[in-house]
C-alpha cells in the first residue's frame, strides 16, 4: 500500500468534477422542495438532459447550446409533473416516480441515433494568475466552466432564499401553502416556477455527465445520480451550502474509494459506499432530534385554494 | 374560465371511468407513439393488452405468468396503502423487500441441505421480520425523534441494496458456483421452494399470501377499529388525537404491516421466481409497488386490480419486444404515459369542471 | 415435483407440435437471442446484436432472429426466455452468466428448442455453453502495457471479483512482467460491469496515482475518453473494437467475436446436426479477435505482439505456462507445464507478484 502516491491536489480536483452533476441537480430539487414540492423524478429529468444535451452539442458543434438546450428540455419536461401534481393534484410521489419512468424512456428513445458518437466537450478555463498559484491553481482553478456556475448557482440560490422578498414568498409557500395563499399568493404559481427551475437544473447536471464527465452518452448513463441528489438534499437539510457539502461528500466518497483501490488500499467498498446514506439518517435524526423540523412543513402536501 | 371545485363525496362514477379513461388515452398516444417508431400501433397496441390474455400461442403461459407478476406487487402495495391512508409514507419497500429476502433466506440456507417441512416456514417468518425490522427504524425514528419516515425509509433502500451486494458476493455465496456471486438455487432445494400450488396456474404461496392481504385489508380498513383509527389519522389527525388514537401506534402499526408485506414478498420471490439471492434479484418491485397503490386508489380490490393491470403492461410489452421489435425504451415510456394519465384524470373523482368565472375565495 | 413434470410434457408435447410444423412448413429457422443489456451499450451486448446480425446477413431469408434486451437476470429472465420458446424460436442463445439456472429451467421443459449459455457452465441434452478465452487477448495486452509503460505502473478496472476477470488480471499480468520485470498493477474493483460515471473516475483515479497504461474489464468507452483528455495514458478497447478512440489512446482491442460461432449453431440447426457442447474458444478460432495495434505502438512491439498473437492462435503456446507460482508462493504450475481448464475456470488466487487481495 503506498497512500502517498494519492496527490491530493488532484484528488480534490476530481472530486469537484465529479461531485458537479449531483450539485446541480441537488441544489435545483432544494428550490423545488423548499416551496412544498417533493419531486422524486429528478433521475428521469437528469437522464433527459444528458440526451438532449448531448444530441444538441453533437448537432451544433456548441457545447454550451448543448447545457442550455438540455436545461431547456428537462424544464419542459418538469411541467409535466407540475401540472399534473399542481393543477390535477395527483400525489407527488407516484407522480415522481412516473416522471423517472418517462425520462429513461424517453431518452433511450432519443438517444439511439447517438450511441458510440463522441461530442464537443467544454474546455478546461484558463484563469491568468489564479490559474498559476502553486497548488490551488491546480486543484481549484483549472476546471470547465461549469463547476464555477453550480457553484455560482449554490451562492445563488443561498442569497435568493435568504435576502429576496421572491425567496421568502417561496419559503412561506413551502412552509405554509394555505396561509401564504390566503396573503394573496399565488401558491400554484410559485411552485411550478420551482418545478421549472428545478427540472431546468437536473437537465445541466444531466448534460455535464454526457458532456464532459464521461463524456458519451449511453443509455441508462446517469445509473442512479439522480437518486443521490434527493438524497443530499436531505442531508443538507435543505440549506444550500450544506448542499455543497453533501454533494462534495457523496461524490467524494466514490472518488476517495477508488483513489484508495488505486493506491493498493483494501477498502471495504459497500460500507463505503453506504456511509453517505448512514450519515444523512444520522444528520436527520439529529436535527429532528433538536426539534427544528429542516424539512418544509407543506412537504408532499398536495394544495387546492377550495381546500 | 375553467376551474375546479372539490366535490363533497369522491364520486363513484368517476372512481370506475377514470381508468377506463386513462387506458384509451394511453392507447391513443402510445398508438402515435408506436406509430413513429414504425410499429403498427393497432398490432402493438393488440400486442400489449390482448395477447397476454388471449393469444393461443402465449396465453396458457402468460396467464399465470400475470399472477406470479402481480403477486408482490399487490402484497407490498397493501401494506404501502394501509400506511398511504394514515399519511404515513414509507417508499422504501424496496429495501424492506430486500431485507426480508435477504433474512429470510439466510435462516433457510442456515440449515441446507435439511429436509423438514418446517423449514419453508420458519423462512417467511424471518423474512417477514426482516421486513418488519427494516421498517421499525424510520417508525421509531419518527415516534421518537419525529424524523421524516419518506427521507429515511428511501435512504434505507440504498443501504439495504449495498448489503445485499455484500451477502450475495460473500455471506450467502453459493459454495458450489464457480466463484460468481449468488446464493444456492432454491429452486433445486425442495424443502426451500416457493413451488406453484397447483401447477401451471402461477398460484404460489407469495400469490395466495398476496390474496390474503387484499381480503383482511378489507376487513381491517372497513370493519375494524383500527382501520377507522388509521383513516381518521390520515384525514384528521387532531381529530384522531382528540379521540383518543395514540399516533404513535399507528405509526408502528402501519410502517411495521408494509414492511413485513414487503418482507414476505422478498422471500417469496427469491424462493420461487427469482430462485436465488443474486445482486440484483430486485426488479424494483418496492418503488413499483407505490404506483400500484396509488392506481389502485389505496382500495384493497384497486390494488388487486391495479397490480394485474400493471402485470399485463409488463408482461404485454416483452411480447411487443418480441414479437415486433418494440425496443425495451418504448415499453417504459409507455407505462409512464399510462400512469401520468391514470393520475391526471383521477382528479375527477374528487373535483368537478365548473365553467364560469372565478369567485372571490 | 410430480405436477411439476405433467406439466413438463405437456407443455413439451405442445411445443414439439409447434416445432415439427415450422420445419416441415419449410419455415426459416428461428434464433432468438436475450440480451442483459440494452443493445447499444457499446459493450457485450452490443457484440452479441452484431452477431445476432451477422446470422441475419449470413442467412437471409432462410433464418429469421428476435430478440429481447434489457433482461433481468432474475425471475424476469425466465419468463422471457419461456415467451421467446413459445414464440416458435428453434434455438435461443442467452448471452449472460446470470441466465444460467433459468436457461436449464426453461430447456427442461422444451426438449425440442436448443439453447445455447453464454460462459455457464450447466449443460443438458439441448443446452450447449460457450464462452471466449479472453484470457489469450489479456496476454497480448499485458505484452504491450509491458513494454510500452514508462512509470512502470499499469492500472486495471476490474468489474466483480470472479474467475473470469481474476484470469484477465494474471494473464496480463504474467505477460507484462515478462518483457518488464519492475511492472506493477493497480486493481480497483468497479462493482458494476456498466456506469460510465464511475468508470470514468476509477480510470482517473487510476491515471492521478500514476499509471500510463488502464485495461479495463467494464464494457464502456468511458476510461478511454478519461485517458483522452490525461494525454499520455494507453488504453485497450473492451469487448468491442472501441476505434473510435484509436490511435491514442486506444492502441489496440479484445474484441469478442461471437459471429462464428452463432452462424456455425444456426447452420447446425437447419441441418439437423445440432448437439451439446461446451465451446470455449480463443484467438485461434476467431472468437477473441485482437483489434488493430495502432502506430502508437512501436513497430518491434507491434511485431512481437503479433508474433505472440499467432503462437497463442497455432496452439504452439499457452499464456499460462508454468513456472508460475501462486500469490503466496506456493507452486500453481511446474516448468513446462500448462493450466488445465478447470484451474482456469475456477480460479480465485493471484499470481505471485500481484500486489493487493482479492475481495471476497
Amino acid at each position: 500500500m503506498d497512500l502517498g502516491s494519492i496527490n491530493p491536489i488532484l484528488l480534490v480536483a476530481s472530486i469537484m468534477v465529479s461531485a458537479t452533476p449531483i450539485l446541480l441537480a441537488a441544489i435545483g430539487e432544494m428550490v423545488v422542495e423548499k416551496s412544498g414540492v417533493l419531486n422524486l423524478g429528478v433521475e428521469g429529468m437528469m437522464i433527459t438532459g444528458a440526451v438532449v444535451g448531448f444530441a444538441v452539442a453533437v448537432n451544433t458543434g456548441s457545447p454550451v447550446l448543448g447545457f442550455a438546450a438540455a436545461a431547456l428540455a428537462s424544464a419542459v419536461l418538469s411541467l409535466s409533473f407540475g401540472v399534473l401534481t399542481q393543477v390535477f393534484l395527483s400525489n407527488q410521489v407516484a407522480t415522481g416516480l412516473g416522471l423517472t419512468l418517462v425520462g429513461l424512456g424517453l431518452s433511450a428513445l432519443i438517444g439511439k441515433p447517438y450511441e458510440g458518437m463522441k461530442s464537443p466537450t467544454l474546455p478546461k478555463l484558463d484563469i491568468p494568475l489564479l490559474g498559476d498559484l502553486p497548488v490551488l491553481g491546480r486543484m481549484l482553478f483549472s476546471h470547465d466552466i461549469m463547476v464555477y456556475l453550480s457553484l455560482a448557482l449554490v451562492a445563488a440560490v443561498w442569497a435568493f432564499l435568504k435576502f429576496t422578498r421572491a425567496g421568502l414568498i417561496l419559503r412561506a409557500v413551502g412552509e405554509s401553502h394555505d396561509a401564504a395563499h390566503a396573503l394573496g399568493y399565488k401558491v400554484v404559481r410559485i411552485r411550478l416556477m420551482a418545478i421549472f427551475f428545478g427540472g431546468a437544473c437536473a437537465g445541466l447536471g444531466g448534460a455535464y455527465l454526457s458532456l464532459v464527465r464521461v463524456p458519451q452518452w449511453t443509455e441508462g448513463m446517469t445509473a442512479g445520480a439522480g437518486w443521490i441528489a434527493l438524497a443530499i438534499v436531505v442531508f443538507a437539510s435543505w440549506r444550500a451550502g450544506r448542499v455543497l457539502i453533501g454533494a462534495y461528500l457523496f461524490g467524494g466518497v466514490t472518488v476517495l474509494q477508488l483513489n484508495l483501490q488505486a493506491a493498493g488500499a483494501r477498502v471495504p467498498v459497500e460500507l463505503l459506499s453506504t456511509s453517505p446514506y448512514l450519515i444523512t439518517i444520522l444528520v436527520l435524526v439529529l436535527i429532528s432530534a433538536r426539534g427544528i423540523h429542516g424539512a418544509p412543513a407543506c412537504l408532499g402536501r398536495p394544495f387546492h385554494a377550495s381546500s | 374560465m375553467i376551474r375546479l371545485e372539490k366535490r363533497p363525496q369522491p364520486s363513484q362514477l368517476w372512481t370506475v371511468l377514470t381508468p377506463v379513461l386513462a387506458v384509451l388515452l394511453t392507447m391513443l398516444v402510445g398508438g402515435i407513439m408506436f406509430a413513429f417508431l414504425g410499429t403498427d400501433p393497432l398490432e402493438a397496441i393488440r400486442t400489449i393488452f390482448w395477447d397476454p390474455l388471449f393469444n393461443p400461442q402465449f396465453a396458457g403461459f402468460t396467464r399465470p405468468q400475470l399472477l406470479v407478476k402481480a403477486g408482490p406487487l399487490i402484497l407490498i402495495a397493501i401494506g404501502l396503502s394501509i400506511g398511504f391512508r394514515a399519511g404515513i409514507w414509507n417508499i422504501g419497500a424496496e429495501g424492506q423487500y430486500i431485507m426480508g429476502a435477504i433474512c429470510g433466506a439466510g435462516a433457510g440456507l442456515a440449515f441446507y441441505p435439511a429436509d423438514s417441512v418446517l423449514i419453508f416456514p420458519l423462512m417467511i417468518l424471518c423474512g417477514a421480520l426482516g421486513g418488519f425490522a427494516w421498517a421499525m427504524i424510520p417508525a421509531l425514528l419518527k415516534v421518537r425523534f419525529g424524523t421524516n419516515e419518506i427521507l429515511v425509509s428511501l435512504m434505507l433502500v440504498y443501504v439495504a441494496e449495498n448489503l445485499l451486494a455484500s451477502v450475495a458476493s460473500n455471506l450467502l455465496r453459493n459454495p458450489e458456483g464457480m466463484g460468481f456471486p449468488g446464493s444456492r438455487n432454491f429452486k433445486q432445494w425442495p424443502a426451500a421452494h416457493n413451488a406453484e400450488l397447483i401447477s401451471g396456474t402461477g398460484m404460489h404461496w407469495g400469490v395466495a399470501f398476496a390474496f390474503i392481504a387484499v381480503i383482511l385489508a378489507y376487513v381491517l380498513m372497513s370493519r375494524h377499529i383500527q382501520g377507522f383509527n388509521i383513516r381518521l389519522t390520515g384525514e384528521a389527525p387532531r381529530a384522531a388525537r382528540f379521540a383518543g388514537v395514540n399516533p404513535a401506534r399507528i405509526v408502528i402499526l402501519c410502517l411495521g404491516i408494509s414492511g413485513a408485506l414487503a418482507g414476505m414478498a422478498g422471500l417469496f420471490e427469491v424462493t420461487g421466481p427469482a430462485g436465488q439471492i443474486s445482486i440484483d434479484f430486485n426488479s424494483g418491485y418496492g418503488f413499483t409497488a407505490i404506483i400500484v397503490a396509488f392506481l389502485g386508489r389505496l382500495h384493497p380490490v384497486g390494488i388487486l386490480l391495479a397490480g394485474l393491470l400493471m402485470a399485463l403492461t409488463y408482461i404485454g410489452g416483452e411480447l411487443a419486444q418480441l414479437m415486433l421489435g418494440v425496443p425495451g425504451a418504448a415499453i417504459q415510456l409507455f407505462q409512464g404515459m399510462l400512469l401520468f394519465f391514470l393520475l391526471a384524470t383521477d382528479v375527477f373523482t374528487n373535483f368537478r369542471l365548473s365553467l364560469g368565472r372565478k369567485e372571490p375565495a | 415435483m410430480n405436477r411439476r413434470t405433467l406439466f413438463t410434457s405437456v407443455a413439451a408435447a405442445t411445443l414439439a407440435a409447434t416445432a415439427a410444423f415450422a420445419q416441415t412448413d419449410g419455415e426459416p429457422v428461428k434464433a432468438g437471442f436475450i440480451y442483459v443489456g440494452p443493445i447499444g451499450d457499446g459493450g457485450w451486448t452490443y457484440e452479441h446484436n452484431k452477431a445476432r446480425l451477422a446470422v441475419e446477413e449470413e442467412f437471409g431469408d432462410a433464418v429469421e432472429t428476435v430478440y429481447q434486451e434489457s433482461v433481468p437476470e432474475g425471475a424476469d429472465a425466465e419468463r422471457a426466455i419461456t415467451q421467446m420458446a413459445l414464440s416458435g424460436a428453434d434455438i435461443i442463445f442467452t448471452t449472460s452468466f446470470g441466465y444460467m439456472d433459468p436457461t436449464i429451467a426453461v430447456a427442461e421443459k422444451f426438449p425440442d428448442v436448443k439453447f445455447e449459455h453464454a460462459t455457464g457452465y450447466k449443460r443438458a441434452d439441448n443446452v450447449s455453453t460457450y464462452s471466449a478465452r479472453f484470457y489469450e487477448g489479456r496476454a497480448i495486452q499485458g505484452h504491450i502495457a509491458g513494454s510500452m509503460t514508462e512509470t512502470n505502473k499499469i492500472g486495471y478496472i476490474a468489474s466483480f471479483p470472479i474467475p473470469e476477470v481474476i484470469r484477465g488480471i494474471n494473464s496480463a499480468y504474467l505477460h507484462a512482467k515478462k518483457v518488464n520485470p519492475d511492472v506493477e498493477f493497480s486493481v480497483v474493483w468497479a462493482y458494476t460491469w456498466f456506469d460510465p460515471a464511475k468508470e470514468a473516475d476509477a480510470a482517473r483515479a487510476l491515471i492521478e496515482n500514476g499509471n500510463d497504461v488502464i485495461l479495463q474489464h467494464t464494457d464502456s468507452t468511458a476510461p478511454q475518453a478519461a485517458a483522452q483528455e490525461a494525454g499520455n495514458v494507453i488504453t485497450f478497447g473492451q469487448a468491442s473494437d472501441m476505434a473510435e478512440y484509436a490511435p491514442m489512446p486506444r492502441v489496440s482491442s479484445i474484441i469478442d467475436d461471437w459471429a462464428p460461432y452463432y452462424i456455425d449453431r444456426v447452420k447446425a440447426v437447419m441441418d439437423g446436426t445440432w448437439e451439446s457442447t461446451d465451446t470455449w474458444d480463443g484467438i485461434g478460432p476467431g472468437m477473441v479477435g485482437i483489434g488493430e495495434i495502432t502506430d502508437a505502438v512501436p513497430a518491434e512491439v507491434k511485431e512481437e505482439a503479433l508474433a505472440l498473437k499467432e503462437s497463442i492462435a497455432s496452439g504452439d503456446y499457452h499464456p499460462f505456462t508454468g513456472p508460475i507460482n501462486r500469490q503466496d508462493g506456493s507452486v500453481w504450475l511446474a516448468e513446462g507445464e500448462t493450466a488445465s481448464d478447470g484451474d482456469l475456470l475456477g480460479m480465485d488466487f493471484y499470481v505471485e507478484g500481484l500486489t493487493g487481495e482479492i475481495p471476497n
